[in-house]
């Protein structure tokens, strides 16, 4: 396709059209090819029953996989014959399948660059917009879809509008991208980008956000109702990924709405009970006491957020009555946490580790909570009942926040740490 | 006669079935934890025909596709709302579901009021009254002549519109 046909369109916009072979605009319904089709243990017994259904198999094998995640290793019996079957089926079909321990979906998608830039991807779990990190239209849908796609080689989409979010300057210490994608969802609301696709344009000092940071902020546009959240190519990615020269938005391209973040001036945020955007700053909720802290899930489980944990936590103490949790994001994580010596920070502290997966971030598995109890987590959603009993109160933080919180005992920042352990 | 079920803005899908009752996690009777923890008595009380109005956003969250699928298994047919979350309006008409849009009824509603819905009209009566619902776009409706996307797909190999 002549990029001279992509002139004045958004990002959506250009991976679309690309795919479609033909300019196509927000709006326009267009059946395109996928790249890879990515499915997750806790849906894969409904997507293997809907291709029966459809009487078909894989189109193109090698552009699905599967990921044992949701609930790694088997929580019961009826998970563990599920996981069989998936390996079964694996094996009988030619795809992909990453077992127990080999971490998130999300995460191992970009680590084994099945996510590109400019590519197609569509996964059977909503948090599928962080390959938009390495600006990838990454997308999540259901069991029937996610079948549709492994059985055609291609999904329905409808072209999303774009709404524009400029992140500017450099984040103060003891901030990170997971306070800035928490301001966004404040200032979005979790409908507000619907439909749509979540454009974020990193300038004057921004673009210095590594890989990680960005898959933190794309996996969160999901949480104000995004179907995409596509990163602008800059910094770490032109060193990462050979980027096509198109895969740029024009200046003339056409946003339905635009906002600003200043990172600068940005302070933690957190997220709180029941749903994920009731946003305010740290400071408003400072001194809650809590019963569980958790680091880990696509949205900030990785070696940088270790690091954040790592570097509250060294020489101190979780506070007593307090479980602190951390499921590093994958296997490659947790290699590289132990060979950093990390590892060794957080059991030093009284932090326990888990198997790379999603953890409790469902309620499924290690680390459900009990009725009235509180948890810290550095995962995506709130919701009643997530993790667990249905009146436990889950508080979204960043990985600096939450530790800060497991070793006062109490919700803190990391500056204010030594004023509440001491209070 | 079926009747409403009334529920407010960004109902989520782990209030339609809460995660640690997927399919997956405790076998083919996962529809009976449908709102298990917003609702207890649904499950038992649903009847086929019954109508779920929501508010705004509805169906936000995981993209977990057995949350309406135990809806649909307890005898869901069609839910109105003011706006729909886009994975949770997919997989409503991959299941057959329909999703109609309808913010003024949606607040003219009360949880527990009888109604009787023409699904092909998109109408909704109420004692003597009757509400008109806007059906779903055309890509859509041609699917659901079929019953379903999967259903369209499997009969002629192609997406509606393709």
């Amino acid at each position: 396709m002549n990029p001279g046909e992509l002139r004045g369109l958004t990002l959506a916009e250009k991976i679309l059209s690309f795919k479609a072979g033909r300019r196509v605009m927000a709006g326009e319904l267009v059946v395109v090819p996928v790249d890879q089709v990515m499915v997750v243990d806790s849906i894969a017994g409904s997507f293997f029953k809907r291709l029966d259904e459809l009487s078909a198999t894989p189109r193109y094998p090698e552009r699905v996989t599967i990921v044992i995640d949701h609930v790694a290793p088997a929580a019961n019996v009826e998970v563990a014959k599920e996981q069989r079957a998936i390996r079964q089926w694996g094996a009988r079909h030619g795809c992909r399948v990453f077992d127990v321990g080999r971490g998130i979906c999300h995460q191992v998608l970009i680590e084994e660059r099945l996510a590109l830039p400019g590519g197609l991807v569509v996964g059977s779990d909503s948090h599928s917009t962080t390959y938009g990190a390495v600006a990838c239209f990454g997308t999540g849908m259901g069991a029937t879809d996610i079948a549709l796609a492994a059985a055609s080689g291609r999904t329905w989409l409808r072209v999303p509008e774009s709404i524009k979010v400029t992140l500017k300057g450099s984040l103060a210490a003891g901030v990170s991208a997971k306070d800035a994608a928490l301001e966004m969802i404040r200032l979005l609301r979790a409908d507000g980008a619907s439909y749509r696709s979540v454009e974020l344009h990193l300038t004057d000092g921004a673009e210095s956000l590594s890989r990680g940071a960005r898959m933190t902020l794309a996996n969160l546009t999901v949480e104000a109702g995004a179907e995409c959240g596509l990163v602008v190519p800059s910094g770490e990615i032109l060193a990462l990924y050979e980027v096509p020269g198109w895969l740029y938005p024009d200046v003339e391209a056409v946003y339905s709405d635009h906002l600003e973040i200043d990172l600068a001036a940005l302070t933690p945020r957190v997220s709180v009970p029941f749903f994920v955007d009731n946003v305010e700053t740290v400071e408003a909720v400072m001194g809650k006491p809590v019963d569980q802290v958790f680091v880990g899930t696509c949205t900030n489980g990785r070696l940088e957020d270790l690091h954040e944990v790592a570097a509250v936590l060294k020489r101190k103490r979780v506070a007593p009555g307090v479980r602190m949790l951390v499921i590093p994001a994958s296997s490659q994580v947790l290699e590289e946490a132990t060979a950093d010596g990390t590892l060794l920070t957080l059991l030093q502290a009284g932090a326990t580790i888990g198997t790379p997966g999603c953890g409790p971030c469902m309620g499924r598995h290690q680390g459900v909570l009990a009725p009235g109890e509180v948890c810290v987590s550095t995962s995506n959603r709130n919701f009643r009942g997530r993790m667990g009993a249905a009146d436990a109160e889950i508080y979204l933080t960043s990985p600096a926040v939450a530790a800060a919180s497991a070793v006062a005992g109490v919700i803190a920042t990391p500056e204010r740490l030594e004023r509440v352990v001491h209070a | 006669m079926p009747r409403v079920w009334k529920f407010g803005d960004s109902l989520n899908t782990d209030d339609i079935l809460p995660g640690k009752y997927a399919p997956f996690m405790v076998g083919e009777g996962f529809y009976s934890y449908a709102f298990a923890h917003l609702r207890p008595d649904f499950a038992s009380q649903f009847r086929p025909g019954d109508i779920l109005v929501c508010g705004r956003n509805t169906g936000l969250g995981s993209s977990r596709e057995y949350a309406p699928e135990a809806l649909r298994k307890l005898g869901l047919k069609a839910i109105v709302a003011k706006s729909y979350a886009r994975i949770f309006y997919r997989n409503l008409v991959n299941l057959g579901i329909v999703p109609f849009i309808a913010p003024t009824v949606v607040d003219a509603l009360q949880d527990g009021d009888e109604v009787e819905l023409v699904l092909k009209r998109g109408l909704l009566k109420r004692g003597g009254e009757t509400l008109q619902l806007t059906p779903p776009p055309e890509f859509l409706l041609e699917a659901l002549e079929e019953g379903s996307i999967l259903a369209h797909y499997r009969k002629y190999q192609r997406f509606p519109g393709e």
